[in-house]
C-alpha cells in the first residue's frame, strides 16, 4: 500500500516568494507525522497544495494514491482538514457548521459528534461571530473528528486552545491514530510535536531539512538543566554533550544534548540533587545553533 | 481621557476618504435637486402645475415629506432631499460610530489600544468628536452649495445646520446601539432599524396622522419648514434628543464589561436543517436577507414610478433638456417614460445582481471558501452554485420591481392590462443585468481581488444612460453598456436578436469565469 501522502521536490511561488523550493514529505499509514518550522516556513502552503487550493509550479504530489489538483472533491470525502483559523459565518452557529462541513464530507458520525461537543465543552448553539478564537477552533476540531475518514491534515490546530483542550485534543488524535489511520499534524511548537508524533519532519525555508523519529532527532536538541547539589558537580566539566557550563559553588546551570541527559543525571545524582530544573528544547533555539536563523518570522510571513 | 486627540487624527486619517465622498454625495444630492428643478421646469407655469401635482400625490408624500411650497426652486429641495438626505447622514454616522466601537471591540484591536496609554473612555470620546465633526461639515457643505446656487441664506443654512443635527441623534443612536449589543453586525441592524422606523413614521404622518410625524427626528427636520417660513425650534429637539442618546450611551460604557453587550446575542440552532445540507441550501441561508431587501426596494421604487399614471408628461415639463433625458426620441411621452423606468429598474437591479456575485469573494478572502472546498464540494458545483442563486435571485429582483411599476399603474390610472403589459416588458432586461452578473463572475474567477472592477460596468451603463445622447457619447462607447442594445419596449417594438445576443454573453462570461476559478489558486487575504 502506498504512503498516504507523497510529496517530491515540491515548488510553490507566489510572485517572487519561493514559498515552497523543493520541499519533500513522506507520511505512513497509522503514523501522526510532525510537521515542524517556524512561522513562514511554508507549513500552511504545503498544506493547501495538498488540499488541492494551491497548485503546484513543480514537484509530484500524491495524496492517498491519488492527484489532489485534479481528483480534489473524491480524495477530500476520504480526509478532514483543520485550518490553522477558522473563519466562520457570522450568522451561523457552530453546530450549523459542524452538520455543514460533515455532510459536504459526505455524513457524520451523530454520537461521536454528540460525544466531541461534549469532551471540547463547546456551546454549539453561539453564533459565528460571538465565538472567541479558542471556540473556533473547537468547532473546526468537531467537524473534522467526528467525520468517519482516512487521513486528517491538521494545520496549528492548537493555537488558542487551553491546556485542558489541549489535552483533549490529545487524546481524540492518539485515539484516531491507533484505530490505523494517519495524521499531519503542522505545528511550530517543538513541545507538542514531541508529545504527539511518530515521526518528524522539519522544514526550513520552504526546504525539508531533517525528518526521522523524535529518537532519531534527539541529537538535535538540546535541554537546559538548572540543579543545585550537595556537593560541586564538578565532573560535569568537560563531559561529552555539555555545554555552556557556568558552576558556581552547588548550583550548575548548562544546556545538554538532550541524547546525553541520562549520563548528565547520573553525575548530579552522584553529586546529591538538591533541586533539578529541566527546560525542553524549543525549536528557536534549534533553528538558531544548527541553521543560524534569526528567529521569529521572515518579514511578511503568515502564521 | 489622555490619547482622545491622538485617536481623533489617527481616526480622522483612517476615515478621510470615507468622510470626503460621503459629504460630497450628501452635498451633491441637495445641490443636484437645485440644478434639476431649474433645468426641468422652463417656466413658472410649468412649476406650478407638476407642483400641485406632486403634492396631491400620497405616494410622493409618503416617500418624500410633506409637500410645502413646491413651486419654488427651495421648496422643491427641502421637499426632494431632506428625508433621504437624513437617512443617508443617518448611515454615515452609523458606519462612522461603529466601526471604531463596536467592530473595533469585536476585533480584538480595541483592546490593544486599551492596554496601550490611552484612557478608558478615549476610544469613545474620539468617536464622538470624529463622528460629530463629520455632521458639520456635511452641514456646512449642504449650507454653502444651497447659498452659492443661489438660494436664501438663513433657509439654506437651516437646511444644513438641522441635516447635521438629525445626522447625530443617528449617531448618539448608533453610539448607544454599540453598547446595547454585543457584535458590530447587530449595532448595524439596530441603528439600522431605528433609522428605518423615524422614517416610516414620518412617512405615515405626513399622509394623513401628524403626531406620528412629531415621534420622529426626522419629522423634526422637515418640520423646521425650511423655505416655506422657516422656524429654529425643532432643531432644539434635535439637539437634546442627540445629547440624551450620547449620555445614555456613555452612562452604559461606563458600566459594562469590555467586549461584552447589555443584549446578549441571542442563541441560534443547535443543529444544521435540511436546506443548510447542500451548497445551494447555504448560499440561500447567506443572501437570503439581501435578496428580501433588495426585492421589497425595487418593488417599492416600481410602486411609486408606475403610480405616477398618466400624468408623466406634467411631471417632465415641456423643457428638451427633461423629454431628452427621460423620453428618447420619437416616443410617446408615457410609453417613453415607462420604458426608461424599466431600464431604471433593470439598472437598479444589477447592484443586487453584481452585489450577489461578490458573495463568492468575499467568502474566499475572508477564508470561508477553504474549509467549503476541502469537503467533499468540487470548486466547478460550489461557483455554479452561487451563480443559480444570483441569477434566480436577480431575475426575481427585477421582475418584482417590473411588477410594482405594473400595480402601482393599475391602481393610479384603473388599467388591469398594465400589469402583465410591463412586467413582460421588464422581462427582456434579465438579459444584461446578467451580463453584469457574468462579468462579475469572469473578473472573480480570474482572480478573486479584482472582482469589485465589475462595479465599473454598472458605473458605465448608468452613465450612458444618464448622458449618452445629452452629451452625444460616440456609438462605440454606448454600446458597451449592456443595456444600451434591447428594444424600448412599450415604447418600441420588441426585437429577439439583441436579447439572445446578450444571453449568449451573459453565458460565455459565466462559463469563462466557471473555468478560470478551477484553474486559479484559491486566495487568502
Ligand atoms: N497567498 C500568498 N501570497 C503571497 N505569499 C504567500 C501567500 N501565502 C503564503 N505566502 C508566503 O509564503 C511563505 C510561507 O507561508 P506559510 O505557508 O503560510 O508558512 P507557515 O504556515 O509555515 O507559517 C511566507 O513567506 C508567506 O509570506
Ligand atoms: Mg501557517
Amino acid at each position: 500500500m502506498t504512503n498516504p501522502i507523497e510529496v517530491q521536490g515540491l515548488v510553490k511561488s507566489f510572485g517572487s516568494v519561493r514559498a515552497l523550493d523543493g520541499l519533500d514529505l513522506e507520511v505512513s499509514r497509522g503514523e501522526i507525522h510532525g510537521f515542524l518550522g517556524p512561522n513562514g516556513s511554508g507549513k500552511s502552503t504545503t498544506i493547501r497544495v495538498l488540499l488541492g487550493l494551491l497548485r503546484a509550479n513543480g514537484g509530484s504530489v500524491r495524496l492517498l494514491g491519488g492527484d489532489p489538483w485534479a481528483q480534489a472533491a473524491d480524495l477530500h470525502r476520504r480526509l478532514a482538514y483543520v485550518p490553522g483559523e477558522l473563519a466562520l459565518w457570522p450568522n451561523l452557529t457552530g453546530g450549523q457548521v459542524i452538520d455543514l462541513l460533515g455532510r459536504l464530507r459526505g455524513g457524520i458520525d451523530e454520537r461521536r459528534r454528540a460525544d466531541l461537543i461534549d469532551m471540547f465543552e463547546l456551546d454549539p448553539s453561539k453564533k459565528g461571530r460571538t465565538y472567541s478564537k479558542g471556540n473556533r477552533q473547537k468547532v473546526a476540531l468537531v467537524a473534522a473528528l467526528a467525520s468517519d475518514v482516512e487521513l486528517l491534515l491538521l494545520d496549528e490546530p492548537t493555537t488558542g486552545l487551553d491546556p485542558l483542550m489541549e489535552a483533549v485534543f490529545r487524546r481524540c488524535v492518539d485515539e484516531f491514530r491507533d484505530s490505523g489511520r494517519s495524521v499531519l499534524l503542522s505545528s511550530h511548537i517543538l513541545a507538542e510535536v514531541e508529545e504527539l508524533c511518530d515521526r518528524v519532519s522539519i522544514i526550513r525555508a520552504g526546504r525539508r531539512v531533517e525528518t526521522g523519529s523524535l529518537a532519531d532527532l534527539r541529537h538535535l536538541t538540546r535541554t537546559t538543566v538548572r540543579s543545585e547539589t550537595v556537593r560541586p558537580p564538578t565532573a560535569l566539566t568537560g563531559m561529552a554533550g555539555v555545554h555552556d557550563l557556568a558552576i558556581d559553588g552547588n548550583r550548575a546551570a548548562f544546556e545538554v544534548d538532550t541524547a546525553e541527559l541520562d549520563p548528565v543525571l547520573g553525575v548530579l545524582r552522584e553529586a546529591g540533587i538538591r533541586t533539578l530544573g529541566a527546560t525542553p528544547p524549543t525549536l528557536e533555539e534549534l533553528f538558531l545553533r544548527h541553521y543560524g536563523d534569526t528567529l521569529p518570522d521572515r518579514p511578511g510571513a503568515e502564521s | 481621557m489622555t490619547g482622545t486627540w491622538t485617536l481623533v487624527r489617527h481616526f480622522l486619517r483612517r476615515d478621510r476618504w470615507m468622510l470626503l465622498w460621503w459629504s460630497l454625495g450628501i452635498a451633491l444630492l441637495y445641490w443636484s435637486q437645485a440644478v434639476s428643478v431649474e433645468a426641468v421646469y422652463a417656466s413658472q407655469a410649468e412649476l406650478d402645475r407638476a407642483a400641485a401635482l406632486m403634492g396631491s400625490n400620497a405616494a410622493f408624500v409618503a416617500m418624500a415629506g410633506p409637500a410645502r411650497a413646491l413651486n419654488t426652486v427651495g421648496g422643491q429641495v427641502t421637499w426632494q432631499a431632506t428625508a433621504f438626505g437624513a437617512v443617508a447622514i443617518g448611515l454615515m454616522s452609523m458606519f462612522l460610530v461603529v466601526r471604531h466601537t463596536r467592530a473595533e471591540e469585536e476585533s480584538g484591536r480595541d483592546e490593544l489600544l486599551r492596554a496601550s496609554a490611552i484612557g478608558r473612555r478615549a476610544t469613545t470620546a474620539a468617536t464622538v468628536v470624529v463622528v460629530a465633526l463629520a455632521n458639520l461639515l456635511v452641514g456646512l457643505l449642504v449650507t454653502l452649495s444651497l447659498v452659492s446656487f443661489p438660494l436664501a441664506v438663513g433657509d439654506s443654512a437651516a437646511l444644513g445646520i438641522g441635516l447635521a443635527a438629525t445626522g447625530l441623534v443617528f449617531a448618539g443612536t448608533a453610539l448607544l446601539a454599540a453598547q446595547l449589543t454585543s457584535g458590530a453586525r447587530a449595532a448595524y441592524g439596530l441603528t439600522g432599524v431605528v433609522i428605518g422606523t423615524a422614517y416610516v413614521l414620518r412617512a405615515i404622518g405626513d399622509v394623513g396622522t401628524p403626531v406620528l410625524t412629531w415621534l420622529s427626528p426626522i419629522g423634526w427636520y422637515q418640520g423646521m419648514h425650511a423655505f416655506s417660513g422657516v422656524r429654529w425650534w425643532p432643531l432644539l429637539l434635535l439637539v437634546a434628543l442627540a445629547a440624551v442618546a450620547v449620555a445614555a450611551a456613555l452612562a452604559v460604557f461606563a458600566r459594562r464589561d469590555h467586549g461584552s453587550g447589555v443584549v446578549a446575542d441571542r442563541p441560534g440552532p443547535a443543529r444544521a436543517g435540511a436546506l443548510l445540507g447542500t451548497p445551494l441550501g447555504l448560499a440561500w441561508r447567506l443572501q437570503r436577507g439581501a435578496v428580501w431587501g433588495w426585492a421589497a426596494g425595487l418593488f417599492l421604487t416600481g410602486l411609486s414610478y408606475g403610480s405616477l399614471g398618466t400624468d408623466v408628461g406634467d411631471l417632465l415639463g415641456d423643457s428638451a433638456m427633461s423629454q431628452e433625458m427621460f423620453v428618447p426620441s420619437g416616443m410617446s411621452l408615457v410609453d417613453g417614460f415607462y420604458a426608461t423606468a424599466i431600464l431604471m429598474l433593470a439598472l437598479m437591479s444589477s447592484g443586487f445582481a453584481i452585489s450577489s456575485a461578490l458573495r463568492p469573494r468575499h467568502d474566499e478572502l475572508d477564508g470561508r471558501v477553504e474549509v467549503l472546498l476541502a469537503t467533499g464540494l468540487s470548486r466547478t458545483r460550489w461557483l455554479l452554485t452561487q451563480v443559480v442563486l444570483t441569477t434566480l435571485a436577480s431575475t426575481a429582483v427585477l421582475l418584482l420591481g417590473g411588477l410594482g411599476l405594473g400595480v402601482g399603474y393599475w391602481l393610479t390610472a384603473d388599467d388591469g392590462g398594465a400589469v402583465g403589459r410591463y412586467l413582460l416588458a421588464t422581462l427582456p432586461h434579465v438579459a444584461p443585468v446578467l451580463v453584469l452578473a457574468g462579468l462579475t463572475t469572469l473578473a472573480y474567477g480570474v482572480r478573486a481581488r479584482w472582482a469589485g472592477l465589475a462595479w465599473l460596468g454598472l458605473v458605465l451603463a448608468l452613465v450612458v444612460m444618464l448622458f449618452g445622447t445629452v452629451f452625444r457619447m460616440p456609438e462605440w462607447l454606448q454600446d458597451l453598456s449592456p443595456f444600451h442594445h434591447l428594444a424600448l419596449v412599450p415604447a418600441e417594438d420588441f426585437r429577439w436578436a439583441p436579447l439572445l445576443a446578450l444571453a449568449a454573453v451573459a453565458v460565455a462570461l459565466t462559463a469563462a469565469g466557471i473555468v478560470g476559478f478551477t484553474r486559479r489558486d484559491v486566495e487568502v487575504r
